[in-house]
């Protein structure tokens, strides 16, 4: 009977070890120059909000890119997997207004995940939503007011969050209905974790330069996979 | 009840048909900051009472929000009083039905606007656009039947004006009217500018709208304001705006070379039809103006108005030579 258990125990903590889930790394770099940013200049058309820019006005953050190449925001997931959200379960991320810009400026979430948004200006804002696939919000935020609570119950890449007051904010959150994505850092770098073993479509996009894709196979040890984009 | 001249009541007519114009630009200049949706209640706003709002509040994109949601209740005012003065004090039964026309007009135009709000529909604003041109036509035409030259023009009215030159007017004033409803379909796009160079389109006579062609516009766009991404269809929609006003300003070029030809120099209709020329040659300027200063909000909404004084310009020179003389 104990020896029974013993096989028992083993062979399962083989099949675990056998099953176990891994990360997907990599990183995104940009070849050639991306387009000069420009200066938010309407942000003097407020003062509550040029107040907080003494020291020269902020630009558009379109193409966050390193002295390497290293490209940020840039969108990684497992193409072609439904259903699978655990997003009703996993912990709200945050959105904040601050500066009158949001932060971060692109952000994935799963569907039935909740995006907290909160405002830390001293000013109001609107919430406005601009789906394509879920249904519209359009909230106001006072200055200290309470925070604001969003979910979206289909997938949808890149859904815009704009305020009208200052028509210079907006962000964009990818609604996936699986948890396996990630979004590259200021280091290029982005890092998927927990997918199951198997061969997946990765795929990779930018809100300005489009999707790649790429055939991957993760393997206990995970799997690795890099993107490059160019501007043409 | 009368049937003469009522200089009050035809300066109050003059002052709602003002109000409206205004009303226009502040409507044109929501549009060209993208402001609609800043207030996202209606009738209230932010929770107050639409004339209760205090006034720090009135900014960034909810100052013009706001202001064109109070000059729309003064437009809405003026316009009931107006149709009630018609209805207690003019003669003519045509016109107190124009006046009823008109205050149901705003109230429907009132609604619209709130329920673009309401129902977060981008849409809706074509025809709150619409709408508020076809309106400013209706209240300047209540100027004018409520002025003193409409009570005395029997001596106008021998005039003749070939029907062929009032169907050519017509036309180009109906072609101007259908150019607005594109205007106002790119307008609420939200998109910026589809195509930013001119008198060529990206780069070309006519623009490459293959979908590799508008990723790479999209790629090299840096837009300031929340702009969605550019697609072909508004490529095409702004080649079309574009070779729709190259012909309404021949049209009108024709309507004064023919107002003169066949009128003379000093006839009223000959001076407007002049006038009109002047406004499509400055609304040609403000058009390319507003893509060479990238969708500028004050340009832009300069040739919203000046769109609007053109429409204006031709249905009211139709008008007047409809109380004339037909001659075949």
């Amino acid at each position: 009977m104990k020896k029974s258990l013993l096989i028992l125990t083993l062979a399962a903590f083989g099949t675990l070890q056998l099953s176990r889930a891994a990360d997907i790394t990599g990183s995104i770099t940009l070849k050639g120059s991306a387009p000069a940013e420009k200066e938010l200049t309407p942000i003097k058309d407020d003062p509550n909000c040029s107040a907080m820019y003494p020291n020269g006005l902020p630009k558009t953050k379109f193409y966050v890119v390193g002295a390497g190449g290293e490209l940020a925001d840039v969108v990684v997931s497992l193409k072609g997997i439904t259903g699978k959200s655990t997003g009703a379960s996993a912990a709200p991320l945050i959105m904040d207004q601050k500066g009158c810009l949001y932060y971060p400026q692109i952000l994935a979430v799963q569907t039935g995940q909740k995006i907290i948004v909160k405002n830390s200006d001293p000013c109001v804002h609107n919430v406005h939503t601009v789906p394509k696939e879920n249904a519209s919000q359009n909230m106001v935020q006072m200055p200290g007011g309470a925070d604001l609570t969003f979910t979206f119950d289909k997938p949808e890449p890149f859904l815009k969050f704009q305020c009208d007051v200052h028509p210079w904010m907006f962000a964009w959150v990818s609604v996936m209905d699986h948890p396996y994505f990630a979004v590259s850092g200021a280091d290029g770098k982005f890092t998927i974790k927990d997918v199951p073993p198997g061969k997946y479509t990765l795929e990779a996009t930018h809100r300005k330069l489009g999707t790649q894709t790429a055939e991957i196979e993760v393997k206990d040890s995970g799997a690795t996979q890099s993107f490059a984009f160019e501007v043409k | 009840m009368n049937n003469k001249y009522n200089p009050a009541l035809f300066w109050f007519a003059v002052l709602n048909a003002v109000a409206t114009f205004l009303l226009i630009g502040l409507g044109g200049l929501v549009t060209s900051h993208e402001a609609g949706m800043s207030v996202p209640d209606w009738p209230t706003s932010y929770g107050y009472n639409m004339f209760a709002l205090p006034i720090k509040f009135w900014t960034g994109g909810a100052f013009f929000e706001h202001t064109h949601r109070l000059l729309a209740s003064v437009v809405g005012l003026l316009t009931t009083i107006l149709a009630v003065w018609l209805w207690a004090k003019d003669a003519r039964k045509w016109l107190t039905w124009l006046g009823i026309a008109a205050f149901l007009l705003v109230v429907a135009q009132g609604i619209l606007g709130g329920l673009r709000v309401k129902w977060q529909l981008d849409w809706l604003g074509v025809p709150h656009g619409a709408v508020a041109q076809a309106f400013l036509v209706l209240t300047c035409a209540l100027a004018l039947f409520t002025s003193r030259w409409w009570h005395n023009s029997a001596a106008e009215k021998q005039i003749p004006v070939r029907i062929g030159l009032r169907g050519h007017v017509l036309a180009v004033t109906i072609i101007i009217f259908i150019q607005l409803l594109i205007a106002a379909t790119m307008r609420h796009q939200h998109a910026g500018l589809a195509i930013s160079d001119f008198p060529l389109a990206h780069g070309k006579i006519w623009p490459d709208t293959s979908p590799e062609a508008i990723a790479r516009y999209n790629a090299q766009r840096v837009e300031i304001n929340n702009a969605n991404p550019i697609t072909a269809f508004q490529v095409n929609l702004q080649m079309i705006h574009r070779l729709v006003a190259y012909f309404i300003f021949l049209g009108v070029a024709m309507a004064a070379i023919l107002s003169r030809k066949r009128l003379g120099g000093g006839d009223f209709l000959t001076k407007l039809a002049f006038l009109w020329f002047g406004l499509l040659t400055l609304q040609i300027l403000l058009g390319a103006a507003t893509i060479w200063m990238n969708k500028a909000a004050d340009i832009a909404t300069g040739h919203v108005m000046v769109g609007a004084l053109a429409l204006l310009v031709g249905a009211l020179w139709w008008l007047v030579a409809a109380r004339r003389t037909a001659l075949t």
